[in-house]
């Protein structure tokens, strides 16, 4: 469903996605599927303390994060988007080490992975979008070739309004955003009938003057269009774009959730739709772009990666204490020096 | 306009050429006009702060001088603006955002606080956020509810910014240039009820190390650090923003009759100079602080505990506080009565004076 006012630029006589991209797009989704269930695992082994899956959204981070180009643009994800960031080609163990509890924000770094760091605050970093992508027009970059900016949310972030503010200073300042909401049906507990009103992210955005896109989330192909469509409209100078990736959130919300106590495994099932990963798989299949054997070797490759970024979290220790008065400031004030002294003698026995 | 007045006696360091007689809004007009000369990367925005010049005209014809680019208008949202900061110091601008009053400092306050303050230390340095917040502060105008508040206490007990606020047209012109050129945030507070109270301003860069006094005389202290604003041997008053001149005026009634008051101006409300601190008090021996803000959890209480740590075994009494009220900053019609003044200062220099052991 599209919505006016209509994109700018829509890149209708952009090329298909080759055979080798789809299956490059499926390697990705597979690799993302087997990380993330092995990292529930990872919880309930004890290996990190905490975990938020996206399994069932692989086809709309994956799709999403296949269309950015890492040479100019920047993405500012929740803490949902391990698909965008494996998508992008970000370093897994840096990424998976915020959920190893190692440091917040990540251990990879935001400035080479054009992915900014981890964003616990619901809708926290969107405005951030804005205000970088302002900068693009700033800095004077040439009508075609501007970096653009894309936001991650969902439904439940959608509420808060940062949002508003974020759609509204982009449209007037003709920001090269791209909001990517996934509307996923849940906010931990909270179903999105009793979250967004009117039923739509994507419809408000008619509101601001800022063309909007609806998509089937968990058709990657779907998503990598829309994606690469709006990234086109930014680019050549429209202004923002708001893309709704209509998914489901197939898992609980975090390894701490207990979603028996909202929904049950029959409603799951209904409301679940396909699962995007198998619907792909019968659609190479059915095309002949790829066959039980590319399948099979997508899989022991995936197998392989989550072992390696296993391994990789399981070798990472703690910081050393002495990061977390160093890093609060470029230039440290005296009061927080003395008090890593003083903690050094304490603690450390120096 | 400024006009070019002689070097007073007893200063140093002042060349007649460099000396202006300005109102801290025109030094602080004429520090952004230089930064946004200096650095092409720098951006000021906020509501009304381009064409207009600001409601209190602090960014006055810099957008018309430096372009729609450099000074702009934003929509009216406080989160937005500070938001919107993280994002251009991610792009690598230096952006000095202008919250209107300082209440309006509220709606903006998880941008603040859980963003701009914590985004170099969440990215582990790779994110710095060169970004200097101007915050029109403090009382003393009979403005409408939340244009008058004080949150130095709230933004100083956030880890990762640092909080500062002038006293005088001189102090304003350089602590701002420095702010503005600074890698971490700073909140700069600007004290309102003084933008229009002329002072000698030395705009020599090498004026940036020492700070001549109101009336023109002593300089002393780093820009860095705290102020001795008024030497003085029996009491240290320490104050920052508009309490400062105030403290001055106490302390020349004080004279009167006999007291020598010795006037700290904190600048730095984070990192507070704590050795300028114990240097004054450690001659002293009593000091009373002086803030608008309410008393509770104030930011005297944080200064009263850094006099005690370094200056205990020689002080003469416990340190007094003179502040504000546990109350909402009131109507105009009783701005006076919270707001503290001279009497209630005066008292506070008794009950140290007068203190007895035992």
């Amino acid at each position: 469903m599209t919505t006016e006012p209509v994109l700018a630029a829509v890149d209708d006589d952009a090329a298909p996605l080759t055979h080798h991209q789809l299956r490059e797009l499926y390697t990705l989704m597979a690799a993302v599927r087997h990380l993330d269930t092995s990292a529930v695992a990872w919880q309930r082994q004890g290996i990190i303390p905490a975990y938020a899956p996206e399994l069932g959204q692989e086809a709309a981070q994956v799709g999403s994060g296949y269309a950015v180009d890492r040479t100019r643009d920047f993405v500012f994800p929740t803490y949902r988007e391990m698909g965008v960031a494996r998508a992008m080609g970000l370093d897994m163990v840096g990424y998976m080490s915020t959920h190893k509890a190692t440091w917040h924000g990540g251990m990879y770094n935001p400035l080479e992975s054009r992915f900014a760091p981890i964003q616990a605050v619901v809708a926290g970093s969107v405005l951030h979008a804005v205000g970088w992508a302002h900068g693009q027009t700033l800095a004077g970059q040439p009508t075609g070739e501007m970096g653009v900016a894309m936001t991650y949310f969902g439904d439940g972030a959608s509420s808060q309004g940062d949002v508003h503010e974020a759609m509204n200073f982009a449209a007037v300042m003709k920001a090269p955003v791209v909001f990517f909401i996934q509307n996923n049906g849940w906010a931990i507990s909270v179903p999105t009938e009793r979250q967004v009103a009117g039923g739509s992210v994507a419809a408000r955005a008619a509101g601001y003057g800022i063309p909007s896109l609806q998509v089937d989330g968990n058709d990657v192909v779907a998503v990598f269009e829309a994606t690469r469509s709006a990234f086109a409209h930014c680019r050549a100078g429209n202004g923002p774009v708001v893309i709704e990736a209509m998914t489901y959130r197939r898992g609980p919300h975090s390894t701490a959730d207990d979603p028996g106590r909202y929904r049950t495994l029959n409603e799951e099932r209904l409301d679940a739709g396909e699962d995007p990963l198998e619907r792909f798989k019968q659609r190479l299949l059915a095309e002949a772009i790829a066959d039980e054997a590319f399948f099979a070797e997508a899989q022991r490759l995936a197998e392989e990666e989550e072992e390696t970024i296993r391994r990789g979290i399981e070798d990472l220790g703690p910081r050393p204490g002495a990061e977390m008065f160093g890093l609060v400031f470029q230039e440290p004030t005296p009061a927080l020096q003395s008090q890593a002294t003083a903690w050094r003698e304490e603690s450390e026995h120096v | 306009m400024s006009e070019t007045i002689t070097a007073m006696p007893g200063t140093t360091d002042v060349s007649a050429a460099s000396v202006h007689q300005m109102s801290m809004q025109q030094a602080l007009n004429r520090a952004l006009d230089e930064v946004l000369a200096d650095n092409p990367k720098t951006v000021i925005f906020g509501e009304d702060c381009g064409r207009l010049g600001g409601v209190f005209r602090i960014t006055d014809g810099l957008q018309a001088k430096h372009g729609e680019d450099r000074v702009f208008d934003t929509p009216l949202a406080e989160s937005g603006i500070l938001g919107m900061s993280v994002g251009l110091a991610m792009a690598g601008f230096h952006p000095i955002p202008e919250v209107q009053f300082d209440g309006f400092a509220y709606p903006a306050i998880n941008q603040i606080v859980c963003q701009i303050a914590r985004m170099n230390y969440r990215s582990r340095g790779t994110l710095p956020m060169p970004i200097t917040l101007r915050v029109p502060s403090f009382g003393g105008i009979r403005a409408p509810e939340h244009h008058g508040e004080s949150l130095e206490a709230l933004f100083a007990h956030v880890p990762g910014l640092k909080v500062v606020s002038p006293s005088n047209p001189h102090d304003a012109y350089h602590l701002l240039k420095y702010a503005a050129t600074r890698p971490d945030p700073v909140i700069f507070m600007e004290p309102k009820s003084r933008y229009w109270q002329k002072g000698p301003v030395n705009l020599s860069s090498a004026a940036t190390e020492v700070s001549a006094n109101d009336d023109g005389t002593a300089p002393s202290g780093s820009l860095t650090g705290a102020r001795v604003a008024r030497e003085g041997r029996h009491v240290t008053l320490v104050a920052w923003g508009a309490m400062v001149s105030r403290c001055l005026q106490v302390a020349e009634l004080a004279a009167e009759d006999g007291i020598d008051i010795e006037v700290l101006d904190l600048r730095w409300l984070k990192p507070i100079d704590a050795e300028a601190l114990a240097r004054s008090v450690g001659k002293t021996r009593r000091a009373v602080v002086v803030h608008e803000a309410p008393l509770t959890s104030g930011l005297g209480a944080e200064v009263a505990q850094l006099i005690t740590q370094s200056c205990f075994a020689t002080l003469k009494a416990p340190v007094e506080r003179v502040t504000g009220f546990d109350v909402p900053y009131p109507s105009g019609d009783l701005e006076d009565e919270y707001i503290p003044n001279i009497d209630r200062i005066l008292f506070g220099i008794q009950r140290v004076l007068e203190y007895r052991r035992g």
